[in-house]
């Protein structure tokens, strides 16, 4: 960027060129990792195979491994965590408040309900993706009904609503709980609770990146705007945006990719949180580049943290535990140093 | 004629009397109008409706020939352009970011600001002279270099009409007579200025044309030294007000004794 004054420009430069290559080489790396070793080389080998025409000289169950277990898994993880990421940071934008997650008008709280509502009726994978994607945005269409409803215009009434709207859905949630088979159904809702990538599969991901991909190209389309926006409502309107249409889209969009990621992953909490901070640590607040670092960022990130989860013992440990023990004293360290780039 | 706003009154809802009403004015290319009055008789409020961000209860705007409250907010940002008092920023986005966004009206809606604009970023900044504060946070920096910043921004986005709600309260000495000096600059060069002051010094350094609001008096619009006579000024401020010429300069004093 032409902005950075001359003495800082080589460190943007550097920042871009290693948030460009890290997810590169984190996204090779994490194939080579599990209890059936996988040689480097047969790694990229295999996964050239599918578009190239290249005889296979491995044995037919590294093909299974790498194509079907493992590769739907990275790239869940890092659409997970990077969408969580943007969708957070977007977030944080328009509401022009650091404490705001893509969590905050209820989408995880919706989802989670819904989940355990398919959980109950359905014992179905697919149902679970789809009705926590479904309830995910029920519970964001709900705020904005409501605010709409009072006539309330402010951002704060809209985040207030989600405080609402999200202890109603976990209310009716443990009501579900409450009355859910301790022996089978219980344990499951659990789990999908907790937050895990372990059982992915390529079937399952296709809807969610049919969501996230034009989702996440569209907001990043936007950013710009988006800087305008979260110069506050008034200064916004000034300089020619139509505030309330803006904001509509830019949460519609993120909530889009976060409600598909929770439908996928259970809930992750913290990546959309802290991530954004991070970023804004590495290239500055100014949405052109924060958006993609975030995204970046949190691929990264939430692929490191499945790596853990799959390798660090023998039973898988659920992510949205690690996320929370690890974004915690991060959070703590960066709230600390006083650097979170807000006024 | 650039904008004109006709009978303007406004009442907050739920309270039946009006902070202003029957407020005519109009404003042509190269024209500067200042509205003078005391604490809370609605300035504020009122270059809120002329900028169409608050609908007036009575009376209507029209920007450009058209009623203001038909026209998208890019449009009207094109043509006009307000600086209110002060603002905060939660980001600490810096001032070059911010003078950009004012060509957010130019540009479509997948455009982000190129060379050209930051090239007349980089004009403006150093028009305002403080071209050395590009790099710094806009939250960082004090009131009277944000107002500044905030000027700069009016010139990106280049629009017929400025309106500037108290542009000198911030500024010291020094800055408040080059504000004075580059609004007329830019009065001359065709922009229309509108603004609000609580120094009728300023009003009559500047100001072609003043709007003065008395409290429970019907606003006064004219050549601005037939409209602040020592009378009207004590009037409307409720204390002796004397006028004190020298050379070309007109300056005012309030008698107010120590008791």
């Amino acid at each position: 960027m032409s902005n950075a004054p001359a003495g800082t420009h080589k460190q943007g430069c550097l920042a871009t060129l290693l948030l460009i290559v890290l997810p590169v080489i984190l996204f090779l790396l994490s194939f080579l990792l599990g209890r059936y070793p996988v040689a480097p080389l047969t790694v990229i080998k295999v996964i050239a195979a599918r578009f190239l025409p290249i005889t296979p000289d491995w044995p037919p169950v590294v093909s299974s491994v790498v194509l079907d277990v493992r590769l739907p898994r990275v790239i869940a993880a890092m659409v997970v965590g990077g969408g969580l990421a943007i969708a957070g940071a977007s977030y944080q934008g328009v509401f022009r408040n650091p404490l705001v997650s893509p969590f905050t008008l209820g989408v995880s709280a919706g989802a989670g309900f819904g989940a355990a509502v398919a959980i109950l009726l359905f014992g179905e994978r697919y149902a679970t993706q789809a009705c926590a994607f479904v309830f995910g945005l029920l519970a964001v269409a709900l705020c904005f009904t409501m605010n709409r409803f009072f006539r309330l215009n402010s951002t704060i009434a809209l985040v207030l609503g989600g405080v609402i709207v999200g202890s109603l859905f976990t209310a009716l949630l443990s009501l579900l709980k409450y009355v859910a088979d301790p022996n089978s159904k219980l344990p499951v809702i659990e789990f999908w609770l907790l937050g895990s990538l372990s059982s992915v599969s390529t079937a399952d991901l296709v809807p969610v990146l049919v969501v996230t991909i034009p989702s996440a190209i569209l907001l990043l389309a936007l950013r710009w705007r988006l800087n305008v926006l979260a110069m506050g409502d008034e200064q916004a309107r000034i300089m020619g945006i139509e505030v309330g249409r803006l904001r509509l889209v830019m949460i519609l969009l993120s909530t889009l990719i976060a409600a598909s990621a929770v439908s996928i992953s259970g809930i992750i909490g913290w990546v959309g949180l802290v991530i954004p901070h991070f970023a804004r640590i590495i290239v500055g607040p100014d949405f052109r580049r924060l958006l993609p670092a975030t995204l970046s960022l949190g691929a990264c990130y939430l692929l490191i943290i499945d790596d853990l989860a799959r390798t660090m013992t023998s039973a898988e440990v659920p992510l949205g535990i690690l996320t929370a023990l690890i974004g915690a004293p991060v959070f703590m360290l960066l709230l600390g140093r006083g650097k979170l780039g807000w006024a | 004629m650039i904008l004109a706003a006709e009978k303007l009154g406004f009442a907050y809802p739920g309270r039946p009397k009006p902070i202003f009403e029957n407020i005519s004015l109009d404003i042509s290319a190269g024209e500067v109008l200042c509205v003078l009055g005391p604490n809370g008789v609605g300035k504020s409020t009122l270059l809120r409706c002329l900028a169409g961000l608050s609908p007036p209860t009575a009376g209507s705007v029209v920007l450009g020939g058209q009623p203001i409250a038909a026209l998208p907010r890019a449009a009207i940002a094109r043509l006009l352009a307000l600086v209110p008092q002060n603002y905060e920023t939660v980001f600490a986005f810096s001032v070059r970011t911010v003078v950009e966004m004012g060509r957010a009206p130019h540009l479509g809606l997948f455009d982000t600001p190129g060379d050209e604009v930051a090239a007349l970023t980089l004009d403006a900044l150093t028009t305002l002279g403080i071209s050395h504060l590009a790099d710094a946070a806009y939250s960082e920096i004090s009131g009277g270099e944000r107002q500044l910043v905030q000027i700069a921004r009016v010139l990106v986005q280049a629009p017929k009409l400025m309106i500037l709600d108290e542009p000198t309260a911030h500024l010291d000495f020094a800055n408040q007579a080059r504000f004075l000096a580059l609004t007329r600059r830019l009065a001359k060069g065709g922009l229309a200025v509108i603004f609000t002051t609580h120094a009728p010094d300023h009003a009559y350094t500047l100001a072609d044309r003043t709007l003065l609001l008395s409290p429970n008096h019907p606003p006064e619009l004219g050549a601005t030294s037939d409209i602040l006579t020592e009378e009207t000024l004590s009037r409307t401020y409720g204390v002796a007000i004397r006028l004190i010429r020298s050379g070309n300069h007109i300056g005012c004093v309030a008698e107010v004794e120590a008791e």
